[in-house]
């Protein structure tokens, strides 16, 4: 079984199995089996870039140009599973570019909420979590911010936040536990916000 | 590289030694130390002016270096930052009083629906560093707050940051207002922000994109030097 630490660090890659690859966000890799599971989606093969790229969105255009280079002669199709990820529209830009689709959105928070309600709420001072995202939280926000050996520098970073929101995919208890311990390391207040799989399930149920 | 400094005492440097010493400890993000460091060479009679530029901004521009080389990270940047913001603090009003040069002056802020701040603080700060007198406006700031400082505080320069995609447009809104105001052209419009490119930069009408603070000061001067040139009567 692939671990959080493998999807972050590493990635998971493809079964070589489908006709349609997706290539993806490790964060998104639990949630977008499930779908696969849950809809026989066998069609669908995935292919995840190491999750990590979340703190780098510089990184993430050339990445997923790489894999579609890669992957684009062995599948009938590919499906980019990122949104635009703090890119800057340039992943969109890129995916027009190879002739390539991808998930609409301007990051997972939006699509796991539903595009159309995630616009509409306008939450400006809410920072987000999603289940992997909570799982993760060591990896992809205390550690990468300092904040383990630099603790006076939480407020600098999260002063202007009022609220953390736990986007959950699944019911969890002890992943809500978890969520909300994230909320008083911040200094923030928590809200639970179950979302499940939102825009991506029908996103992928629509990859003939 | 502050792990020998331990037993050294700063008053007892020479003066070389201790801006040496001094671009260590913002290095380290030692802020008690700076504030040591500028009170020492503010009384051996050392200008507040130089104090800033040649001990803080000097050492400010190698932790920027180290930053933008991938040496240093946004953690070491942010107690660099922190260090050098308490030796600016003990420097500032003594800076006014001495009537420092000042090179030109900015209003900066983060845009309608962004509350990030940190890039903007940095290029306020180094801005500041480096002579500009710069009015921050904080953030999620609206076209009417942008314009209400332009005509309060008649600036040369306009700042604007923003770190979402989804905010980032924004800043074409202000600058189509300012041009539909007939105000363009009295001001040097500079943007930045992680999911900024000089493409988008170029493409929403902006003077320059600046991709971290060490290169918004250095346009910022350009910009202001060609403005004084274009000023100066013909030889």
């Amino acid at each position: 079984m692939i671990t959080d630490a493998t999807l972050t660090k590493e990635g998971l890659a493809p079964s070589g199995k489908g006709r349609v690859l997706l290539i993806a966000c490790g964060a998104l890799a639990r949630e977008i089996l499930a779908i696969k599971e849950a809809n026989s989606l066998d069609h669908l093969d995935l292919q995840c870039l190491p999750a990590i790229l979340h703190n780098h969105p510089e990184r993430i255009v050339p990445a997923v140009q790489d894999a579609v280079a890669k992957h684009s002669h062995t599948y009938d199709r590919l499906f980019v599973v990122y949104a635009d990820c703090g890119t800057g529209g340039q992943l969109q830009a890129a995916c027009a570019e190879m002739g390539v689709e991808m998930i609409a959105g301007p990051h997972c928070y939006s699509f796991f909420e539903g595009n159309a309600a995630f616009a509409a709420q306008d939450e400006m001072t809410a920072f987000y979590l999603t289940d992997f995202l909570v799982r993760q939280f060591d990896a992809f926000v205390w550690e990468p911010l300092g904040l383990s050996k630099h603790p006076q520098l939480r407020d600098m970073y999260f002063g202007n936040y009022e609220k953390l929101v736990y986007q959950a995919q699944t019911d969890d208890p002890a992943l809500t536990a978890k969520a909300q311990d994230c909320a008083e390391r911040l200094g923030l207040a928590f809200e639970r916000r179950f979302t499940g799989y939102g825009d991506l399930a029908p996103a992928l149920r629509g990859l003939t | 590289m502050s792990d020998q400094d331990d037993d050294i005492i700063l008053s007892e440097l020479n003066d070389e030694d201790l801006v040496a010493q001094m671009f260590d400890d913002l290095y380290d993000g030692m802020k008690e130390e700076i504030e040591d460091g500028v009170n020492i060479l503010l009384e051996r009679g050392w200008p507040p002016y130089r104090i800033l530029t040649e001990a803080l901004v000097g050492g400010m521009t190698i932790v920027g270096h180290d930053f933008r080389d991938g040496i240093l990270f946004v953690p070491e940047v942010l107690l660099a930052a922190n260090a050098m913001k308490g030796g600016m603090f003990i420097l500032k009003p003594l800076l006014a009083e001495t009537g420092a040069p000042r090179v030109g002056k900015m209003v900066i802020g983060t845009v309608k629906g962004d509350i990030h701040d940190i890039g903007k603080n940095l290029v306020g700060m180094m801005m500041e560093g480096a002579g500009f007198e710069v009015v921050d406006l904080g953030i999620n700031n609206s076209v009417e707050s942008y314009l209400g400082a332009l005509e309060t505080e008649q600036p040369d320069i306009l700042g604007m940051s923003a770190l979402l995609t989804t905010t980032m447009p924004y800043m074409k809104v202000v600058i189509d207002t300012l041009i539909e105001k007939g105000m363009r052209d009295d001001y040097v419009v500079l943007v930045g922000g992680a999911p900024l490119n000089e493409e988008f930069g170029k493409a929403i009408g902006a003077d320059a994109y600046c991709r971290d603070a060490a290169v918004a000061v250095e346009t910022a001067k350009t910009f202001m030097a060609r403005k004084h040139n274009q000023g100066a009567p013909a030889a």
